[in-house]
């Protein structure tokens, strides 16, 4: 069985229908969210703590949230303030050949600038190698740091986190 | 014997305690708050993450920085917070018999709000007695309160949202996190918390359960199984973990103790955890002047139980005459309509038919009383 409700990962289809998921045309303008909530449970900060009105859930507070790729400016306060950490933000156009991807993280320790560290999937599977190009942890993100990473280009899609470093 | 009289007792200082005693102070009644633990706040002060739900819930807010703010409010208030105070019984007339400072007191008050939470389930299977084998609750209160990491290598039993959780706060706290098993075919818990667990590289195994715990002295390893649609291993299908602990989060149950003991009507409503108090909108029971709120009237979650709370503050402050009928019934309207927004969609449908159920069962229960 795939699916969110078998294997904590949204299958394919379910990513293709997700309405917080950008198009591909958005992704090629840059930095922009990409919001990968798939069940309807009663949840809106990211709507609330948006302020380009770049993702609403409406009234009713069950509704999966929609991204307007146009309103996005890719600011990622979206990020730290999903309960579900759901959120990333994905630059395409950070170089010729690599897109960076912000992610949340809770763990301890931080990754630093300039680390090498391996990138992971949805799975938690390590895809390609990943270089921290920049770490947030500001007090309006309570408590959550949001991660910048590096990834060769095509692996914008599927990588969302770093392998966590083992604690010495 | 001492005797103490107050206008309105709350046994309970967690999400739903808390909250009542706030609404009911605020209408100007003199309130008294009990509870058997040494720092009040509940289960609140364990939930380092941010809660969902809305902006007028407190959504994207952690756990503990919502009981802190409760916290203040309440002592802010004027309620008196009694801690260290247990009610150790109800008499049908809901006068409390407490040990508070080592003295025996019986607290006489004109109306009383239980909102005692609810307790976790256990699960038996060879080795289940072993030492490394506990709660998932019982963990998080470890890492989260007393900071001591229970094992190094865990396998959580459950995939709701409390072992959802719990799996992830034991990683933040420096673990390591085998697999979650799950005897139902399917994730109970929310994608987005199972979705950071499985980006942490952790198996989450649907339609698998604990076979037995491995060990002598304490737990060395864990063998789980593939099950059957009727939950039953499937042999052929065992592997062994090389888990020092196991933690369960199958299920919480209200703690309906002092309840039963005044005589007032339960109801079995199987989704929110056995049997759960009768009560009618103003979340008072069968026994007049006596209140419920929480999850002692059936298993939720704390927005929910903070909801409650304030219902119930509210009504107990109606009944004594501080808070005028048509207001306390705006207020309540608020209160429900904020209810029914975390009890909607996939997930919060199911206790919202739940909780009409009960109502349901109070309204029979209070038709036939008219009747006879």
């Amino acid at each position: 069985m795939t699916g969110v409700k078998y294997t904590g990962i949204p299958s394919k289809e379910e990513l293709e229908n997700c309405p917080g998921v950008p198009d591909a045309e958005r992704l090629e303008k840059g930095r922009v969210a990409c919001v990968e909530c798939v069940q309807e449970i009663p949840c809106n900060p990211c709507e609330s703590i948006c302020r380009f009105g770049a993702i609403t859930v409406g009234e009713q507070i069950t509704s999966l949230p929609v991204l307007h790729g146009e309103k996005c400016t890719g600011c990622g306060l979206c990020v730290a303030n999903c309960p579900g950490l759901a959120i990333t933000i994905l630059d395409l156009n950070y170089s010729e050949t690599r897109a960076t991807v912000d992610f949340p993280f809770e763990y301890l320790p931080l990754p630093e600038e300039g680390d090498e560290v391996e990138a992971v999937g949805r799975d938690g599977a390590v895809i390609c190698p990943g270089t921290i190009v920049k770490v947030t942890k500001i007090s309006a993100y309570a408590g959550t740091a949001v991660i910048r990473m590096a990834i060769p280009k095509e692996h914008v899609m599927t990588v969302r986190s770093m392998k966590r470093p083992k604690r010495s | 014997m001492k005797i103490k009289e107050t206008d309105i007792a709350i046994v309970g200082a967690g999400a739903a305690g808390l909250t009542a005693a706030i609404e009911a102070r605020r209408a100007g009644a003199q309130v008294l708050v009990l509870d058997e633990n040494r720092l009040p706040g509940g289960q609140l002060f364990k939930q380092i993450h941010k809660f969902f739900g809305s902006h007028e819930h407190r959504a994207g807010t952690r756990g503990f920085q919502i009981g802190r703010d409760l916290l203040k409010e309440v002592e802010q208030s004027g309620a008196e917070v009694w801690l260290n105070t247990v009610v150790y019984g109800m008499e049908p007339d809901t006068s409390l018999g407490v040990i508070h400072e080592d003295q025996n007191t019986v607290i006489k008050a004109k109306k009383v709000i239980v909102a005692t939470g609810a307790k976790e389930n256990y699960m038996a299977f060879p080795g289940s007695t072993l030492p490394g084998v506990m709660g998932a609750g019982a963990a998080q209160t470890m890492i989260n309160v007393n900071r001591v990491l229970p094992g190094e290598r865990i396998v959580m039993v459950g995939s709701g949202n409390v072992g959802l959780i719990v799996s992830y706060q034991l990683m933040q706290a420096g673990a390591e996190v085998l697999a979650i098993v799950e005897g139902a075919p399917f994730i109970g818990g929310y994608g987005v918390h199972a979705g950071k667990i499985r980006r942490a590289g952790v198996p989450i195994l649907v339609s698998h359960t604990v076979t037995r715990a491995i060990g002598t002295e304490q737990v060395e390893a864990v063998e789980i199984a593939e099950v059957d649609s009727k939950f039953r291993p499937i042999p052929g299908t065992e592997q062994v973990l090389e888990a020092d602990t196991v933690c369960l989060a199958v299920g919480l149950n209200p703690m309906t103790e002092l309840l039963w003991l005044t005589g007032c009507k339960f109801t079995f409503i199987p989704a929110f955890g056995g049997h759960v108090p009768m009560h009618d909108a103003h979340m008072e029971t069968t026994v007049p002047g006596l209140y419920v709120a929480g999850d002692v009237t059936g298993v939720e979650e704390a927005s929910s139980a903070m909801e409650e709370g304030r219902l119930a503050g509210i009504s107990a402050a109606e009944s004594l005459g501080l808070i005028p009928r048509e207001e306390a019934k705006e207020r309540r309207g608020e209160v429900i309509r904020r209810l029914n927004v975390l009890r909607s969609g996939a997930f919060g449908e199911g206790r919202r038919r739940s909780k009409e159920q009960q109502l349901k069962a109070m309204e029979a229960f209070q038709a036939e009383g008219d009747r006879t």
